[in-house]
């Protein structure tokens, strides 16, 4: 296996097996997306308790699912970049944090969106939503941190170190914040009781979930990409493909 | 071991020499405080209630303030790189120099907490368990606090980038602090809340040496 892992450490192997990933991912998550959207938001039948706004579960938890999920990867590229000194592993850590910071932020939106026609506020102090809003400091932590280095071997290791440290306190953040909310108000109206859906439901968010983690998927992929790109700016297969480029698009235009 | 115990008086000696500077995180705290009476009105009920939370919230920030000072003047005349070159193990050293800090920096605030929870109402059980949750909490702000410290150490400006950092990380502790103040206000048991913290600080105890050792090289280079 490591015979097969290694040459990705090399950025040129990388790039390729982005470009030859990239249009799998997109047409999925293309698909998926607008085939669950509109199985989800025309076909699929109501909620007998919360009418059509339930809807909106079709967005915010595949988003809040990711969300997680993308800073698990996020760390993992952190801990192989500073383990075994990778530096595609580096570059795809920054590809995901941004990602994924913007998908913590829609999971916060459309939740306070649901919450109020649901809980009747914008905003609760529900243990969900706090270690939500957490993670969503934690990601901007790692790209802030990232971001005032000036030279980017730096500043990848420190944003690796930051993003391991999150991920260590993580499952301490969410627990801590459970059984915070669990003293001060116990169960209220808050308690979503996870409802047995009915397969009708549960399937247009299965493909809205493919759907999101596919689209994630291309826009870390082109991010890694653009990444490459930038940083080996002077390499002579970076300078090659560019030239192609413009012959391309100049003898498209003749 | 001679190393070790080397940097440590001249540590502590560097402290003495700067007290001025060290007071700064001390008044910071106690001006804070002062705040919360002035800005939710002085109720008798009310500060008790916000009282361990505003303590609590308190410490943290005024860590803040002076884990800032705790790699930057031995960064800036050179003396960190001597100590990673030195051949003295480099997480032994911090953890020296994180013990120093919280000697000399945080202690004083527990040392004057007793003041505070005057000005706050705190009644007695609730004063000792904040003593308690202060002393064995406040070590993990400077141990995971210093991991920050020393990553963003050759960034001049640190300040704000270090809040934004290490504040979300402090979450847990936090809470768990403030829970433990508040089952004593009731007349409860805390020691469940107390071990966990316990436990927090081993775990970053063991830990966070040797993360603050590799982001001091990583600064370094």
């Amino acid at each position: 296996m490591w015979k097969w892992l290694h040459p990705y450490a090399k950025t040129e192997k990388t790039y390729w097996l982005c470009q030859t990933l990239l249009p799998w991912f997109s047409v999925l998550g293309l698909v998926a997306l607008i085939t669950g959207a509109i199985w989800a938001l025309a076909f699929s039948p109501a909620d007998y308790q919360q009418g059509d706004s339930y809807r909106i579960f079709h967005i915010h938890v595949p988003s809040a699912i990711l969300s997680k999920s993308l800073y698990m990867g996020m760390a993992i590229a952190a801990f192989v970049g500073l383990v075994w000194q990778v530096k595609t592993a580096f570059m795809s850590m920054m590809a995901i944090a941004a990602v994924g910071a913007v998908v913590t932020f829609v999971s916060l939106v459309t939740g306070s969106a649901w919450g109020k026609p649901m809980w009747g506020t914008w905003w609760e102090w529900d243990a969900r939503m706090t270690s939500q809003l957490v993670l969503l400091f934690l990601f901007f932590g790692v790209m802030s941190l990232y971001k005032s280095f000036e030279d980017k071997q730096q500043a990848s290791k420190a944003a690796g170190v930051m993003a391991i440290v999150g991920i260590i306190n993580l499952p301490i953040i969410h627990y801590s914040v459970e059984w915070w909310n669990t003293l001060h108000q116990g169960a209220t109206l808050m308690k979503l009781d996870k409802p047995s859906m009915p397969l009708e439901m549960l399937l247009p968010f299965f493909v809205s979930l493919v759907g999101w983690s596919s689209a994630c998927g291309a826009i870390v992929l082109l991010r890694i990409q653009n990444e490459i790109l930038r940083r080996e700016m002077k390499r002579p297969w970076v300078i090659a493909l560019a030239q192609q480029n413009v012959t391309q698009s100049n003898t498209a235009t003749k | 071991m001679n190393g070790l115990g080397a940097l440590l008086r001249r540590d502590l000696s560097l402290a003495y020499r700067q007290r001025a500077e060290l007071m700064q995180p001390l008044l910071f705290f106690i001006l804070v405080i002062t705040l919360f009476p002035l800005g939710v009105g002085p109720e008798p009920n009310t500060l008790k209630m916000i009282g361990p939370g505003v303590i609590w919230v308190a410490a943290i920030l005024s860590s803040l303030l002076g884990l800032e000072r705790l790699f930057r003047d031995d960064f800036q005349d050179g003396s960190l790189e001597q100590l990673i070159l030195s051949g003295v193990p480099l997480a032994a050293a911090a953890l020296v120099k994180v013990f120093v800090h919280w000697l000399t920096s945080i202690l004083p605030l527990i040392i004057i907490s007793p003041l505070l929870a005057l000005f706050l109402h705190l009644t007695e059980p609730m004063y000792w368990a904040l003593v308690f949750t202060l002393l064995i909490g406040t070590p993990i702000l400077s141990l995971i606090g210093a991991i920050a410290v020393g990553l963003t150490v050759g960034l001049n400006r640190g300040g704000v980038l270090l809040a934004l950092l290490l504040l979300p990380v402090f979450i847990p502790l936090l809470i768990f602090a403030t829970s433990a103040v508040e089952s004593a206000s009731m007349q409860l048991q805390y020691s469940g809340q107390l071990a966990i913290i316990g436990a927090m600080f081993l775990f970053s105890l063991a830990l966070a040496p040797f993360a603050i050792a590799y982001a001091l090289r990583v600064s370094q280079t």
